[in-house]
């Protein structure tokens, strides 16, 4: 029979699948950072002198900053000048035209990642933005979209054709000096994806963009911008995996969002990026600020994230709930096993009068992983009659692993309901027997039963990517209990 | 024979609980298994259904022949082992439906049957639900998540019903229902036996066994069988209680009765 011991071992050991590396010529800058190595990516990407400006503001700005240290993760320190700060497939350095001019070596990646570029081959209803490294190396659907007037490209080609917009938006929910990583991203962001709904248009189809990082030594810094005009909807879907690397990688992202009156936007993620192998050696470090502004009256943003991969994740999807009567969301499965760390919850600012939030939070910790969820919703003086609920549960697997609850709550209008949450439960071998003894493998039996407690986040996301994401998490929980 | 068990002996935490039990159940036979708190009763069906808190340090168990204590739990599950539990568990978030659907083509996949579909089994569900009296409603609820007690021991002997076992253990399933869920619980045995399905009846209480009607009584005390008889066995038990047989236990003052 087996016993503990030896199925957390295998578990510990469990392949990652995504870990191969694309042979593709690439061109890469040198380690290290400084005001030149910012102008020469800025002369890459061909960008206006003000695109140049606001980066060189948010560099000097950053060199004033110092590296936080609040959160409950630990690492070595990170040497900013060992990094490369653009690495992009040769030569095409603004981007290809059209997927003919894409490299057929990185068309296969995504094939082997399961992404296929070729609209003809794409499930309907998917519109994809592939992001190799610094560069977007297609985006699909385009056309179709600009039918009905959305706009859906790689920043670095909104910078070109949608000045106007970017210039109004970047910055406007996460400021060049919102924080460490942020203000680094600000200074060195290479692509991502943007996308713009015009005035009372539903999004015909789910927009995703496939964030892959490939080079060696080099940091993924990309900047998402989603504005959705009032009125509009729409529904975003990103995903990420790495190659296993030896040393660690730095992703240090920022995805905005702009929500107008009467507006929705969906945000799903299901980030798998490297973890790092069973000694807790390489992985990526994932440190991504993500918010979202709900900038007039019964305006919506709703954040899902399924978290299993990155050594280290630090990581808040927040919602400022200006508009009244607004509505943020985040429901949130975070699994962390073998050395994994995650910090990661959201923040939820209540600004108008009756905003709704609701924070669903499922940690799930294994192996030596260490889950921490950390909360803050503030209720500020003005929003009368809002409304937070917060429920917060973490799982744990074996007896190495941990979990930690840091809910901050501010409340300074007497009308508010809050209302919090919190479990925590170890998976029970009395559970397990239970579905052996109904003929249910203990594998089975560990993902049915971890599948459950998620499912409450599951519903969330759009069809496909819950499938998805359950597959994903019953791989990752191979063999975790005996 | 469909379980021969021969000279058992089991111990929890160093402590032997099972001191050489012999037991055989031919195929459409229905044995109560009867005894004081701490004899070994539940530790008997537990260490039947693999599971891992007990050690088994000697002797032998055949189901239809084949080596029972060398399968995982699940295997003997599949091979036609059901366990009612005495207390079942709840598991959060998963349908009860889904659970058995997931259960039951575990078991079709063993005997190489094709998986049945979810229409299919449906069907099938709805036609289990009848004969053990089950309220649809629990079906879409997660597994005994928020059921009551008499509720929980009615869905053990739906689940029995769906995965039509070859030897059903119930373990101290009459424990905490009043007397009319006691004769739902009872009932829906009663409509399951059948000429090649074997029922093994853990019971404290002879109440149970005047709804379902044993063929045989063992009595356990201390870690053995010390009486074997027909139904009559068990009145005469009410009657007299266990005292009266405890004395035939030898080796009585070695005896550490842990769990039950």
């Amino acid at each position: 029979m087996q016993t503990p011991t030896n199925t957390i071992e295998q578990f510990a050991s469990q392949e990652y699948q995504f870990g191969f590396v694309t042979d593709v010529e690439q061109e890469t800058f040198p380690p290290g950072l400084n005001e030149d190595v910012i102008r020469r990516l800025s002369a890459k990407k061909e960008e206006p002198e003000w695109m140049l400006e606001w980066r060189l503001k948010a560099y000097r700005h950053w060199l004033t900053m110092e590296e936080p240290t609040w959160a409950n993760i630990h690492y070595e320190p990170i040497d900013y000048q060992s990094i490369s700060y653009y690495a992009g497939p040769k030569p095409k350095g603004s981007g290809p035209k059209s997927l003919e001019e894409v490299d057929p070596e990185i068309l296969k990646t995504y094939e082997k990642l399961g992404i296929p570029l070729h609209e003809r081959a794409i499930l309907a209803g998917v519109a994809v933005d592939a992001v190799f490294d610094s560069v977007s190396v297609a985006t699909t659907f385009k056309d179709k979209l600009a039918e009905v007037g959305i706009i859906f490209c790689s920043f670095s080609e909104a910078i070109r054709n949608h000045p106007e917009l970017v210039k109004e938006y970047m910055g406007s929910v996460v400021p060049y000096t919102d924080n460490y990583y942020a203000t680094l991203n600000a200074a060195v962001f290479s692509d991502g994806s943007f996308v713009y709904v015009p005035k009372g248009v539903r999004c015909p189809m789910e927009l995703s963009t496939y964030f892959r990082i490939n080079a060696r030594n080099s940091g993924q810094f990309e900047r998402t911008l989603l504005i959705a005009d009032e009125g509009a909807y729409v529904s975003y879907l990103e995903g990420c995996t790495a190659p296993m690397r030896d040393e660690n990688q730095l992703h240090a992202a920022v995805v905005e969002l702009v929500a107008r009156k009467d507006a929705t936007i969906k945000y799903s993620t299901v980030q798998n990026w490297y973890p790092g192998d069973e000694n807790g050696k390489g992985g990526i470090y994932n440190f991504v600020t993500k918010r979202g502004k709900c900038d007039g009256a019964n305006a919506k943003i709703s954040w899902t994230q399924v978290e299993t991969g990155s050594a280290i994740t630090w990581k808040y999807p927040s919602v400022i709930l200006k508009g009244d009567h607004s509505v943020g969301e985040f429901y949130s499965v975070a699994l962390t096993k073998g050395y994994q760390q995650a910090d990661t919850g959201t923040k939820m600012i209540h600004i108008g009068k009756h905003t709704k939030s609701t924070i669903v939070s499922k940690g799930i910790s294994a192996g030596h992983g260490q889950n921490t969820y950390r909360g803050s919703v503030r209720i500020l003086k003005g929003a009368d009659g809002a409304r937070n609920f917060s429920q917060c549960d973490s799982m744990l697997i074996g007896d190495q692993c941990g979990a930690h609850t840091f809910p901050y709550i501010d409340v300074q209008n007497p009308t508010a309901r809050m209302e919090h949450e919190a479990t925590t439960s170890k998976i029970g071998e009395d559970q397990i027997f239970y579905c052996n003894q109904r003929g249910i493998s203990t594998e089975d039996a560990v993902s049915m039963i971890v599948n459950g407690f998620c499912k409450e986040v599951f519903r969330e996301l759009p069809m496909e990517f819950a499938v998805e994401a359950q597959k994903l998490l019953a791989v990752n929980l191979e063999g975790s209990v005996g | 024979m469909l379980l021969e068990i021969k000279n058992l002996h089991a111990s929890v935490e160093g402590n032997e609980i099972l001191k050489g039990i012999d037991l055989s159940l031919r195929p459409g036979e229905v044995h109560a298994i009867m005894g004081p708190n701490g004899s070994g009763k539940s530790t008997l069906a537990r260490v039947l259904a693999g599971q891992e808190d007990y050690e088994v340090t000697a002797g032998q168990v055949l189901f239809n022949g084949q080596d029972l204590l060398e399968m995982e739990p699940e295997e003997r599950a599949r091979e036609g082992v059901f366990m009612a539990f005495q207390y079942p568990v709840e598991i959060p978030g998963v349908g009860n439906t889904y659970f058995l659907k997931a259960a039951l083509n575990a078991v079709r996949k063993h005997r190489g049957q094709p998986e049945m579909d979810a229409v299919e089994f449906l069907k099938l569900v709805r036609g289990k639900m009848k004969l053990v009296q089950m309220d649809e409603g629990l079906l879409n609820r997660p597994v005994n998540e928020g059921f009551s007690g008499g509720e929980k021991k009615r869905n053990e002997i739906f689940h029995m019903a769906v995965l039509e076992p070859l030897l059903g253990i119930l373990d101290e399933t009459d424990s905490g229902l009043d007397i009319d869920a006691l004769r739902i619980v009872a009932d829906g045995v009663n409509t399951l036996r059948a000429a090649d399905r074997s029922f093994l009846v853990i019971t404290h209480y002879q109440r149970l066994l005047d709804y379902i009607v044993p063929d045989f009584v063992h009595v356990l005390v201390d870690g053995r069988i010390v009486r074997s008889g027909g139904k009559e066995l068990a009145l005469e038990l009410e009657e007299k209680g266990y005292s009266w047989l405890e004395g035939m236990a030898p080796e009585r003052a070695a005896a550490q009765p842990v769990g039950a």
